[in-house]
């Protein structure tokens, strides 16, 4: 087998109901694989767009394109080559932790405390999935109470 | 007009055409059944079991070329009918499947005989619907049997709750179906077409590779026209069977896991495939790093996701096979019979080192005979549909198909069962041919009900059972592959078709020797009754040549030449 690459694919569908589970039940059927994977619809139209973070050799991605075209609700897919890609991740920790450190470590990863309530705060960032990984790699050593990454999106440029 | 969901099911069948509807009633289908009882447009045909209503829909698509259509009622009535969507799935056949749904209210409340129907079906079908108002319903349908019958072809599920079968709304069905979303690709590229040319044209071992996208869309004449004006040989998929007649000198028999020595070796030897309406399937490659080393690929398909999935296509054209082979046509005065002529003969040398065909060597009625036999006596008169096993493969080698549709068999989902209820939609859509099953010992028990319906709605099919006492090719595997030990699938213990045939209304025949099968074939056929012909065969007859699963397709295990 090839090689296994990371690819970023969008997928316009038809906003209706059971679509999301059709994409999904393709991936799981046929074996491939979703690293992450958002949706919301599209204001203002009857469509709804899908980011899906995927692995497989070039011959499975080519596959998936195809196979996500074939579903009868799918609009478009986008398998993206030049685009810009954002996460954002939501992060609890203890006000008793250093909040000051944790804020100037936000806003290097473009993000900041968007919460602080009695016991906790919520920080919160949003930049390249990778970079979201190395802040909460970095992050670690406040003891982050819970942790949510809210799957890639991207446009092509 | 305002009417109830139940009547538009009705009217939409009668706009589209419908002749014949195979079903089963049930409880959240009943409205639909009350009107079907108000009719007289078409024919409901009662089978026994809801698998068998879908794969007699089948049977009815396949030897006709229109969408059939199935009715089953909710639960225990849907679940029985997915291995036919599975089935049509696979096989690219174009049905439409209604099935009841416990109303609205009750959906998610694990009510009485409520499964989630499109759930299941999802992953089956070529598109689904559960319907949630009345006022969808015609357009649901419509765009049903066009997504069924479109592009590449397929069965598409619709899941009616009761409680929307009972609503009144207004139908209109005389609209256009438009789908933003699906438009498929019937036309191919004149620049890829035309560079599939040139390079037809320079290719030294060309072959065509036809596979069941050529009956599906109905392409056969174009291709037999293509192949004799370029003098090109050609192999057939299983599917592909009868798109040309058996005796073209230009056809070189299957390929595949029992294709015949001649075109494996062709289709190892070849420089350029050119695969029309074919999917290049584990059976008729065997392994893939072995596959046609030497060729290039040209491969014309509907479905953009069947190119380049398996094997990487030089020449990708999207585009329905009668299209692109038509546009093929008018190109082809650049291409040179002459150019092929070592090759061809290269073909009819490997035909005549292991030819298709079978040693009469025993006392027993070899089931290969049978087939053949079946052949001499009515050929072209007959429609065959099979079952799944080694005389699934034997019909294939052994029979003398002269026209597309005229075998009618599951061929990638392999469903046991599938060859007599195929068999009664055969009869229904095409009467005025002979309707033959070949089955095995296996497979006609998995759906012998159906003896009930044919003899009821009158739909003579003559089946016919090469009776080994064994579920004969997993016992072939086991006798190559597992050092003999014959795991459960000795079939010894039978009933006596004879009386089962005549319990239900029809006739039986018990045959040994081959006189009596003559006899049997001719009386049958003659009665124009339900029958089985139960033949008693040599057992241990194994399916050759034979490609190992996963070896290469140039490694076959081959007939022991004998002495005549």
């Amino acid at each position: 087998m090839s090689e296994s690459i990371r690819r970023v694919i969008s997928v316009i569908v038809v906003n209706e109901a059971s679509v999301l589970s059709r994409i999904t039940d393709l991936f799981s059927g046929r074996g491939y694989n979703i690293s992450s994977l958002t949706v919301a619809p599209i204001p203002d139209t009857k469509y709804s767009r899908l980011t899906i973070v995927t692995e497989g050799s070039l011959r499975v991605i080519e596959q998936i394109v195809k196979q996500l075209h074939k579903l009868i609700p799918v609009l478009r897919v986008y398998d993206h080559v030049d685009f810009v890609e954002k996460e954002m991740a939501l992060v609890k920790f203890s006000v008793d932790e250093d909040i000051s450190d944790i804020a100037a470590l936000c806003e290097a990863y473009n993000g900041k405390i968007a919460n602080s309530g009695d016991n906790t705060i919520i920080a919160m960032v949003a930049d390249e999935p990778k970079r979201v990984s190395n802040f909460l790699n970095i992050i670690k050593r406040y003891n982050p109470k819970e942790i949510v990454r809210s799957g890639a999106v991207a446009l092509e440029r | 007009m305002q009417i109830s969901g139940a009547r538009m099911v009705i009217e939409a069948l009668i706009k589209e055409g419908v002749t014949k509807v195979f079903g089963y009633p049930g409880g959240a289908i009943m409205n639909v059944y009350d009107e079907i009882y108000k009719q007289k447009d078409f024919e409901h045909i009662l089978t026994r079991h809801e698998q068998a209503a879908v794969h007699a829909a089948e049977g009815y698509a396949k030897a006709s070329g229109k969408v059939g259509v199935a009715m089953v009622t909710s639960g225990p009535g849907f679940t029985n009918a997915v291995t036919g969507l599975a089935d049509a799935y696979m096989d690219s056949v174009p049905i439409v499947v209604i099935s009841g749904q416990v109303p609205m209210s009750l959906i998610g409340t694990d009510a009485f005989q409520e499964i989630d129907a499109v759930g299941i079906s999802r992953s089956c079908t070529k598109h689904n619907y559960l319907v949630t108002s009345a006022k969808d319903l015609p357009r649901i349908l419509k765009e049903a049997f066009y997504i069924a019958r479109s592009g590449r072809p397929g069965p598409v599920h619709v899941d009616i709750p009761k409680d929307v079968t009972a609503d009144i709304a207004e139908f209109d069905y005389d609209f256009e179906v438009e789908l933003e979303t699906y438009k498929p690709t019937t036309k191919g590229n004149p620049r890829q077409i035309k560079k599939a040319i040139e390079a037809i044209a320079e290719a030294k071992r060309p072959l065509f590779y036809l596979g069941g996208g050529v009956i599906n869309s109905n392409a056969a004449e174009e291709v037999r026209e293509l192949v004799h004006k370029t003098g090109i040989p050609a192999v057939e998929t299983f599917m592909a069977r009868g798109t040309l007649r058996y005796d073209d000198e230009l056809l070189v028999s299957m390929l595949g896991m029992h294709g015949s020595y001649a075109a494996n070796m062709a289709m190892s030897e070849t420089d350029l495939i050119i695969a029309l309406g074919a999917r290049f399937d584990d059976r008729v490659t065997g392994k893939l790093s072995e596959f046609a080393k030497y060729a290039k690929v040209i491969h014309v398909d509907i479905d953009p996701a069947s190119i380049s999935k398996l094997v990487n296509a030089h020449y990708p054209i999207v585009g329905d096979v009668k299209n692109v082979v038509s546009e093929m046509l008018k190109l082809s005065d650049k291409i040179d019979p002459d150019r092929y002529e070592s090759w061809r003969e290269t073909i009819k040398n490997f035909d005549e080192l292991h030819p298709l065909t079978f040693y009469e060597d025993s006392q027993n009625i070899k089931p290969q005979w049978v087939i053949k036999r079946v052949g001499e006596l009515l050929g072209d008169d007959a429609n065959i549909s099979t079952d799944v096993g080694q005389h699934q493969m034997w019909t294939a080698q052994f029979y003398p198909f002269t026209r597309p549709r005229q075998l009618i068999s599951s061929g990638g989902l392999g469903t046991m069962g599938f060859g007599f209820p195929a068999a009664m939609g055969v009869k229904a859509a095409v009467p005025e041919k002979i309707s033959i099953n070949f089955s095995g010992d296996g497979s006609i028990l998995m759906n012998i009900q159906e003896l009930m319906t044919a003899v009821e709605k009158n739909l003579p099919v003559i089946n016919i059972i090469l009776n080994n006492n064994f579920l004969g090719m997993v016992r072939q595997w086991q006798t190559l592959f597992y050092d003999n030990r014959i795991s459960e699938t000795d079939l010894s213990m039978q009933p006596d078709f004879v009386k089962l045939a005549e319990s239900f209304g029809g006739i039986g025949y018990r045959v040994q020797t081959k006189e009596e099968f003559d006899k049997a074939l001719k009386d049958a056929v003659k009665q124009n009754k339900v029958a089985i012909i139960d033949v008693v065969v040599e057992r241990f007859e194994n399916v050759l040549p034979m490609v190992p699963a996963g070896g290469s397709l140039f490694n076959m295990m081959l007939l022991e030449k004998k002495e005549k």
